[in-house]
């Protein structure tokens, strides 16, 4: 295969650190002498992650466990919170939105990213470097550019609308940000479109590094597209696809520019997410202690998750 | 290899149609950029001519060169401040053993895995009354500055920390022997063979940086002189979306220049901190 430039063949200078990770393991000890010093270059660093990263974190988690405007002064209700969050319909509706938008901006953009990569493995590309550089461009684009650009697509007399008529679908037509059924696949689609050229390019990439032996083996073997993908670069891929997937289910659920940009949250709360209404109770309803309860539910649903997938992932490996 | 041109040819058609979907909407806010409000663009219009008349209204009526300026100095003084502290840290996790490594390393990786959503809200109210010194630090460019460079050390020290392990022991090992400490073996030794590592960092962090949306919204709408482009280009669309479409475009295009520039010209640093990138995000 020919996809071959220098900016994907790994040099010593550029590590993947997730395969150092495992190697560490493996060999037990970690590197280097013992030597004290070691403080005096961790510590500025730490010291500003601790003051503006952890310690906010902390603070968010003892926050929930008060009922507070913001304004005056704090009540402690210890876990009530937290039994309303269980309760609370909108809450759950936030979280059924975000695993709606797992789909969107996870599994399908991985599924069409290795669907185009097994396409793509099968001869050779010329000019692979000029369509990595388009596929992956709208990854890098902030939340709001992205927002204001899929706005116009989707506009009344948008791009989308437009195309639909002139192909004679003019029955298709929506109000696609506004609408109460489409308004949440609508976001959906943004997420798919910003993250599989992400996926695309990683397993291209990852593709390169699978032994080209392996691949004339199962042709010898009189093997088809469909079982070469399944024997040789479906495995071959795995830590790519792993990293892929739990890269975008993070930011499906920490969605909230494009959310907030696009709909915030509407038609009623049609496309309402944890992070939009987080920010609702905080900062416009003045429920700051009830939103402190909502953010630390958030992050544990993502801690678990990552957790969850990193660690099936090793045993996988394992194996 | 054995592939016939048929294989060829398809693969041509399918990455050139995915990579048409992937432009397509990023153009056509360029096409609405490049016309005027009076043109009343609809679907797929092209635009006939080079207009950019809407670029200057959305210049002048979006104050950009304000939401410029604040993004410059906040995507900057973070990109510069984590990329030293997490050389500094990245070091010394990778290279030495000391008293504490194994508990504090995993601590700092927890600040990639947690969202930033779940500081923002102590976050408003600690910078309104910094404890102890009662500072008001809301509105400036400090509220955005030090927690994002907070985040940014932590992905930072994950990513130079693994630079750092890949560099071959005898090489400071040679340089110990010579007498050098371990400040010289770092400056020396190591740093000249980190710089595209550490522009890597850089790269993406300013990325991250200049793109931030939530922590400018909550920390510094209040003064629009600290207004950051994305919020600036927030708020002036929520304003002038119905009356002029063109200019929100325009706005829109301002915000993703200076982005666009640095990945075509550092491409590759951007593709080969994907994983690390990844992981962070």
């Amino acid at each position: 295969m020919g996809v071959v430039d220098e900016a994907n063949v790994t040099r010593p200078d550029q590590v993947d650190p997730g395969v150092s990770a495992r190697r560490r393991r493996r060999r037990g000890n970690a590197p280097g002498d013992p030597r004290n010093i070691g403080w005096l270059y961790v510590l500025p660093g730490l010291l500003v992650y601790l003051l503006f990263t952890l310690a906010p974190l902390l603070h968010t988690v003892y926050y929930s466990l008060f009922s507070w405007d913001g304004l005056t002064a704090r009540t402690w209700v210890g876990l009530a919170n937290y039994s309303e969050a269980i309760r609370d319909h909108i809450l759950l509706i936030s979280f059924v939105h975000s695993g709606v938008l797992i789909v969107f901006y996870a599994v399908i953009p991985v599924m069409l990213g290795l669907l185009l990569t097994a396409a793509l493995t099968r001869s050779s590309i010329r000019g692979f470097r000029f369509f990595r550089t388009t596929l992956y461009l709208p990854y890098l684009l902030a939340g709001v550019v992205i927002a204001q650009a899929w706005t116009w697509v989707y506009d009344a007399s948008g791009p989308l609308n437009r195309g639909l008529e002139l192909v004679g679908l003019g029955s298709f037509v929506h109000p696609w940000l506004g609408d109460f059924t489409w308004a949440l696949p609508s976001i959906g689609v943004i997420g798919t479109w910003f993250t599989f050229g992400l996926c695309m390019v990683l397993f291209v990439a990852g593709v390169q590094k699978i032994p080209r032996e392996l691949y004339d083996a199962v042709r010898v073997d009189g093997a088809g597209a469909v079982r070469e993908f399944f024997a040789v670069t479906l495995p071959g891929l795995r830590n790519e696809v792993l990293v892929a997937f739990v890269l975008t289910t993070i930011n499906a659920l920490r969605s909230f520019d494009i959310v907030y940009n696009t709909t915030s949250g509407g038609p009623g709360n049609q496309t309402i997410v944890p992070s939009m209404y987080m920010y609702q109770n905080a900062f416009l309803f003045n429920r700051v202690g009830y939103a402190a309860a909502i953010a630390t539910l958030l992050a544990l649903v993502i801690f678990i998750l990552a957790a969850i997938m990193l660690r099936v992932g090793d045993r996988d490996e394992a194996r | 290899m054995t592939s016939g041109r048929f294989d060829r040819m398809a693969s041509y058609l399918v990455l050139g149609t995915f990579a048409l979907i992937a432009i397509y909407p990023i153009v056509s806010i360029l096409f609405l950029a490049l016309h005027r409000k009076s043109d009343l663009v609809t679907g797929f219009a092209v635009p006939t001519h080079v207009d950019l008349s809407s670029f200057k209204a959305a210049w002048t009526d979006g104050r950009f060169s304000t939401g410029y300026k604040a993004s410059f100095i906040v995507a900057v003084s973070v990109t510069v401040v984590s990329a030293i502290l997490s050389i500094g840290t990245g070091y010394a996790f990778g290279t030495m053993r000391f008293f504490g490594d194994r508990i504090v390393f995993p601590i700092m990786l927890l600040g990639i895995i947690f969202p930033y959503e779940a500081t923002v809200i102590p976050l408003y109210y600690d910078f309104q009354n910094v404890p102890l010194l009662h500072w008001n630090l809301l509105n400036t460019y400090w509220a955005l500055i030090l927690p994002q460079i907070g985040q940014s050390v932590a992905f930072g020290t994950f990513w130079m920390r693994a630079f750092f392990r890949s560099v071959p022991r005898s090489l400071i090992e040679a340089a110990r022997i010579d007498g050098a400490t371990s400040f010289g073996v770092l400056w020396r030794v190591l740093l000249p063979q980190a710089m595209p590592a550490v522009l890597t960092l850089c790269v993406l962090v300013f990325t991250y940086t200049w793109n931030e949306f939530l922590l400018a919204l909550v920390l510094v709408s209040g003064s629009e002189s600290h207004q950051t482009a994305p919020l600036g280009l927030s708020f002036f669309a929520g304003a002038a979306r119905a009356g002029d479409p063109t200019k929100v475009a325009a706005a829109a295009v301002l915000v993703a220049l200076p982005i666009v520039v640095v990945y075509l010209f550092l491409q590759r640093h951007f593709v080969r901190g994907m994983f690390g990138g990844a992981i962070k995000e």
